[in-house]
């Protein structure tokens, strides 16, 4: 929101600095983004009077004029000018040697064809302003300064570039401060000053056609205010030069006096208006209506839209004339030859402003200020203020005929509460009077009795329910300087910390963390480009992604369902950044629908991805950081082939917790690789988190030590190349449940052992149970192991 | 005999004292020192000594047996040492050479963020609750202030997934979850992933937050105030100043955002903080009475105070890092920096 400090000023005696006002506007809840002097770009620019001129002997358009500007600046500068304007006696801006103009522009002195110049002669566009802001400053030429202008009179002054807009942020509970007023009623209650209300003064006058105009609203549920009022005569020309200034400073174009009236009730007390032209109104008629489906409409700016029956329109008896509150329609509009003329001042429902405003593309300042909000005490008091405005400028004639359809009566809120309830939100103890007179600074009426406080807030205090938002008015003009920093004094002691489970989750994030492997955060979102690269088959139930309905781009469209392509794209953009090799995880949700569309909540499933790539690293060694997770957690974790469509076929394997498959692991395929231009080694893991969580044991308890020494023994078995470590060892662990350790130490192929057969050499530790383990003891259990795996394996020691 | 002793003594001296190696010095000392040796063969020579001379003959062979020993041990000695410092002069390393180590990996630094804040609020009585990252319509806005036609719903730039279900904009719906499952006193923690529409510069699609939510008797904005001091001392520094200023959200009432004394110039003025010696980094307020009776909580007996702090934003600031999107850029080279930190 644009508020210039001469606007303001108004409405409120401002007698502090500009900068000072920005730090109590802050102090209030009003954070001033940017506070922009107009006249930064103007300096060293001061009122002269020409003394004489006479032609450049070597010129046939330049001058010479000796100018007087006063006793600090010199009383006869020499300087020469272009322009045919000038005369002697006029006054007229004279930019010095050194100063700066409007654009960055520097005027050093120098000699324009051979004759000293010591500065320039200025037009209005070199100080940057025009004809809407100082009266003849779009003049072609120098502008001309009125005759009694002060001599050696700093410029900015004197053309109004000596002012300060404050462009201030404004939060969504303060509609009632996207206006110059409602800012000047805060600026008012900030400084302690009164309120300059402005005019609101009007004589109507009786029309012969008053009763012909008719005003109906068939959609009250969208318009709950409607307000318009008959001007007859006018006469349409330019506004004075005060309101075009005001128009001009917040960036307003002006365009003619009947339309600057509305632009300027627009910005001053923020209710949106609009004039149309009576004799464009099909049988006088006004009927505020939901459009009809396929009618159409081309606006002010000769858009056409074609509307349904969810937007609100403004009509004729036959045509829509405007689209309610976002612009009128170019059929109706305000033209040199507009005679009569209606206003309107309305509240039209914010819901259904931003919604057809977003359905159809089209937006304007006044569909801005209704989806902030627009309350019915501004919807009339700015039709006042419009009427009032036509007789200042005396450009028209205000009839007796208005109308107001209102579904309800406006009625205050009354808030009935204690100095006590205020104080105890706050935790401190304003004083009682300081209480009533703030609220009254804010124009809330207040009536105390004893303990007791009645407050009535201002109709346009939308925002205000409760003590608790008196509290916050209190205490934004109060300071909140003035709050004590406490601990809880007076809270109930609570047992806190993370929960078990939380504890868990981090136990194997830093578990990972111990294997090298570094955290990583991703997006939540993808593209189905990222399930393509893993190759999937278009039946493959990851495919069945939830999508967002409004994504950024298509890259980020749908809530990812595995979170290996992330690791993958992690491990690729850091090959890209030139790192050799890198271990990485994430534990974070994958998001799984039961049903589409969905109509319940998704279920978010935890899940931990792995990737390791680079120099160095093989399947075992990726393996091994599976298991440091598995060991974290006092689990053993087994492993069976598998394939996936994005690993190589002969490393993928399945990973098991007990009999439940909780993930996969392998090595990135080839083509993938090539796919991705990852031109190094690389790993992938998956674990579902919620899966492996259920393993978990919740506490652990000292085991003592085993009283016997275990017995160790060394096998070499021989058996078919297809027999797997994995079936050899869980065969031993079956055969004697003495066996705690079984460690693979060599693999032997060669001729002896025979074609398509090898030879595994383990390690067998055997832990004795509370007998110790004497050699008969140990033989029956090698005995048992080595008849079960020829048995089911066909494996023999060799 | 004398000279036989004599003789050998000479050998004995003469043989050891040149550098026989190993097998050379065995083979000497069984010579003399074996069972079968010479110097036990002097003992088998007593029987041609006459008897009165026997005590003192055997006195100098053992004698000369002692003397023997002892020569022997001396230079067995010697080449034990010899060897030793030959292996250990073979085996030296040149100790500057570059280790063989497993690389410990570290926490994201918006973990290592996390786990600190919960760490500062976990000592003031505070549980964790995560919430679900899809959420309702009325988890994310009505239950929490924000009705349909509320200016403040279209100001968060939402994602949708359906009409009534979408991803969470802030980690408040945490608040009415914890409302609706517990009674007050209540202190909770919500921390999680936030998706908002909004990819630039400055901004990222997801980013994180953490919710804190007091619900007890006599809850006031002291209490707010001490606690969000508290925790910017403890994150950036024990001399950091902070101030409240009025703001809004719908589920507080009043609101407040908290500044903090920029960390980088200390409050004189900088780049980061624009000139200003501020750095905004939470919000919070007192929880709205609408907000308590959505949860069936009544306002009249319990108040409360709630308040969101941008993880991402905190750990920015106190690590220097001048860009979000580096948090989620994941490059080995900035994640490697993280073990060090002390969490």
């Amino acid at each position: 929101m644009k508020a210039p400090l001469s606007w303001l000023r108004d409405y409120v005696e401002i007698d502090i600095s500009a900068e000072s006002l920005q730090e109590k506007l802050f102090s209030a809840g009003f954070e001033v983004e940017e506070l922009i002097y107009l006249g930064a770009e103007v300096s060293k620019c001061v009122v002269g009077q020409i003394t004489h001129i006479e032609k450049h002997q070597d010129s046939d358009h330049l001058q010479i004029c000796r100018l007087d500007c006063g006793d600090a600046w010199g009383r006869d500068i020499q300087i020469v000018t272009g322009a045919q304007n000038v005369f002697e006696g006029a006054k007229v801006p004279v930019a010095l040697d050194g100063s700066t103009l409007s654009g960055g522009i520097k005027i050093k002195k120098g000699k324009l064809r051979g004759v000293e110049s010591n500065g320039m002669l200025c037009s209005g566009e070199e100080l940057g302003i025009t004809g809407d802001w100082y009266e003849g400053a779009d003049v072609y030429g120098i502008l001309i300064l009125p005759e009694d202008t002060p001599i050696g009179e700093d410029i900015r002054k004197v053309v109004g570039l000596d002012d300060y807009v404050f462009d201030i942020s404004i939060t969504a509970n303060r509609p009632d401060c996207q206006s110059i007023l409602g800012l000047a009623r805060e600026i008012a209650a900030i400084l302690d000053k009164p309120l300059k209300e402005p005019s609101l003064a009007y004589t109507a006058h009786k029309a012969a056609n008053d009763d012909e105009i008719t005003v109906k609203v068939g959609a009250p549920d969208l318009c709950p205010r409607y307000i318009a009022h008959y001007v007859k005569d006018v006469k349409i020309e330019k506004a004075p030069l005060w309101m075009r200034k005001r128009l001009a400073l917040v960036g307003i174009n002006a365009i003619s006096n009947i339309v600057d009236i509305t632009n300027f009730v627009l910005m001053e007390l923020g209710q949106p208006m609009h004039a149309f032209d009576l004799s464009d109104l099909g049988g006088k008629t006004i009927d505020v209506r939901r459009a009809k489906n396929g009618e159409k409409i081309t606006t002010l700016d000769e858009k056409e839209f074609t509307l349904n029956e969810n937007n609100l329109v403004i009509c004729d008896s036959t045509r829509p004339v405007a689209l309610a509150g976002i612009m009128g329609g170019l059929n109706s509009e305000i033209k040199e030859s507009t005679k009569d003329i209606v206003f309107e001042s309305a509240k039209f429902a914010r819901d259904s402003v931003r919604k057809t405003s977003r359905s159809l593309g089209q937006s304007s300042d006044s569909s801005a200020k209704f989806c902030k909000g627009v309350d019915e005490y501004t919807t009339q008091m700015a039709m006042k203020r419009a009427l009032h405005l036509i007789e200042e400028l005396d450009c028209g004639t205000v009839s007796e005929t208005g109308f107001e359809v209102a579904a309800k009566a406006l009625v205050p809120t009354v808030i009935k509460t204690t100095y006590a309830k205020i104080n105890k939100v706050l935790g401190i103890t304003v004083p009682n009077e300081k209480i009533v007179s703030i609220l009254r600074s804010l124009a809330f009426e207040v009536e105390t009795e004893g303990e007791n406080l009645t407050v009535t807030a201002p109709l346009y205090r939308e925002d205000v329910f409760g003590y608790e938002d008196l509290a916050e008015e209190v205490i934004r003009l109060y300071g909140y300087e003035h709050i004590k920093p406490q601990l809880l004094s007076f809270a109930a002691v609570t047992n806190g910390g993370l929960s078990l489970a939380q504890k868990m989750e981090l136990k194997a994030k830093n578990a990972l963390t111990k294997q090298g492997a570094f955290e990583t955060v991703t997006f939540s979102f993808y593209s189905v480009k990222e399930l393509d690269m893993l190759r999937l088959p278009k039946e493959d139930v990851l495919r069945n992604a939830i999508r967002i309905d409004n994504p950024i781009s298509e890259n980020y469209s749908i809530m990812c369902t595995t979170l290996v392509p992330n690791i993958i794209n992690i491990m690729v953009k850091n090959f890209k950044n030139g790192n050799d090799k890198g271990r990485f995880f994430e534990l974070a949700n994958v998001y799984i629908a039961d049903e589409f569309p969905l109509v319940k909540l998704p279920s978010e499933n935890k899940t931990i991805a792995i990737g390791a790539y680079g120099d160095g690293e093989d399947f075992f060694r990726v393996k091994g950081i599976v298991e440091g997770l598995a060991d974290e957690f006092n689990l053993s974790f087994t492993y069976r082939k598998a394939e996936k469509s994005f690993l190589h076929p002969g490393m993928t394997a399945e990973i098991l917790c007990g009999d439940t498959v909780i993930g996969y692991m392998g090595k990135l395929s080839y083509e993938v690789c090539e796919d991705i231009s990852l031109g190094k080694d690389a790993f992938v893991a998956e674990i579902s988190y919620e899966e492996l969580k259920k393993k978990f044991s919740s506490g652990m308890k000292y085991a003592p030590l085993p009283k016997n020494p275990d017995v160790v023994r060394d096998f070499a078995f021989v058996c078919d190349e297809g027999i797997t470590c994995g079936e050899i060892e869980e065969t031993i662990r079956r055969a004697s449940k003495n066996v705690i350790d079984i460690r693979l130490f060599d693999i032997f192929r060669g001729k002896q052992i025979g074609e398509g057969k090898k030879s595994m050499a383990y390690t067998v530790t055997l832990r004795a149970g509370e007998k110790a383990l004497d050699d008969n003891a140990v033989t029956k259990i090698t005995d048992r192991i080595l008849k079960t795996l020829e048995k089911e394996l066909g494996a023999v020691l060799r | 005999m004398k000279e036989k002793i004599a003789l050998m003594r000479q050998t004995i001296t003469e043989e050891l004292s040149v550098s026989l190696g190993r097998e050379g010095f065995a083979k000497l000392r069984e010579r003399f020192l074996s069972r079968n040796g010479e110097i036990p063969g002097l003992m088998k020579e007593m029987k041609n000594i006459p008897p009165e001379e026997r005590p003192a003959f055997g006195k100098i062979v053992n004698e000369f047996k002692v003397w023997a020993e002892a020569k022997f041990d001396e230079v067995d000695e010697a080449i034990k040492k010899a060897d030793l410092a030959a292996k250990n002069a073979s085996e030296a390393v040149d100790v500057t050479m570059p280790s063989v180590k497993n690389e410990t990996g570290a926490l994201h630094p918006v973990t290592i963020t996390k786990n600190e804040i919960i760490s500062i609020f976990q000592g003031m009585g505070f549980d964790v609750f995560e919430g679900p990252e899809i959420e309702t319509d009325y988890y994310n806005f009505t239950a929490l202030n924000v009705p349909e036609d509320h200016p403040a719903r279209a100001e968060q730039d939402t994602f949708y997934i359906t009409e009534k279900i979408l991803l969470r904009t802030q980690t408040s719906p945490g608040q009415i979850r914890t409302m609706e499952a517990k009674k007050p006193p209540i202190k909770v923690l919500s921390p999680g992933r936030v998706f908002r529409s909004d990819y630039d510069a400055t901004h990222s699609p997801m980013f994180h937050q953490m919710e804190g939510l007091v619900v007890d008797k006599n809850i006031s904005v002291c209490d707010l105030y001490g606690m969000l001091d508290l925790l910017a001392k403890k994150i950036f520094s024990a001399d950091t100043k902070t101030r409240l200023r009025p703001s809004f959200f719908p589920f507080t009432e009043p609101s407040v955002e908290v500044d903090v004394t920029c960390c980088e110039c200390g409050g004189k003025g900088c780049k980061l903080c624009k000139g200003t010696g501020w750095i905004e980094v939470l919000g919070g307020g007192i929880v709205n009475r609408v907000v308590l009776e959505n949860c069936g909580i009544d306002p009249e007996e319990y108040s409360g105070l709630a308040f969101g702090i941008g993880i991402d934003r905190i750990a920015m600031l106190k690590y220097g890092i001048n860009n979000i999107h580096i948090l989620f850029d994941n490059d080995i080279r900035t994640l490697r920096q993280f073990r060090q930190e002390v969490k």
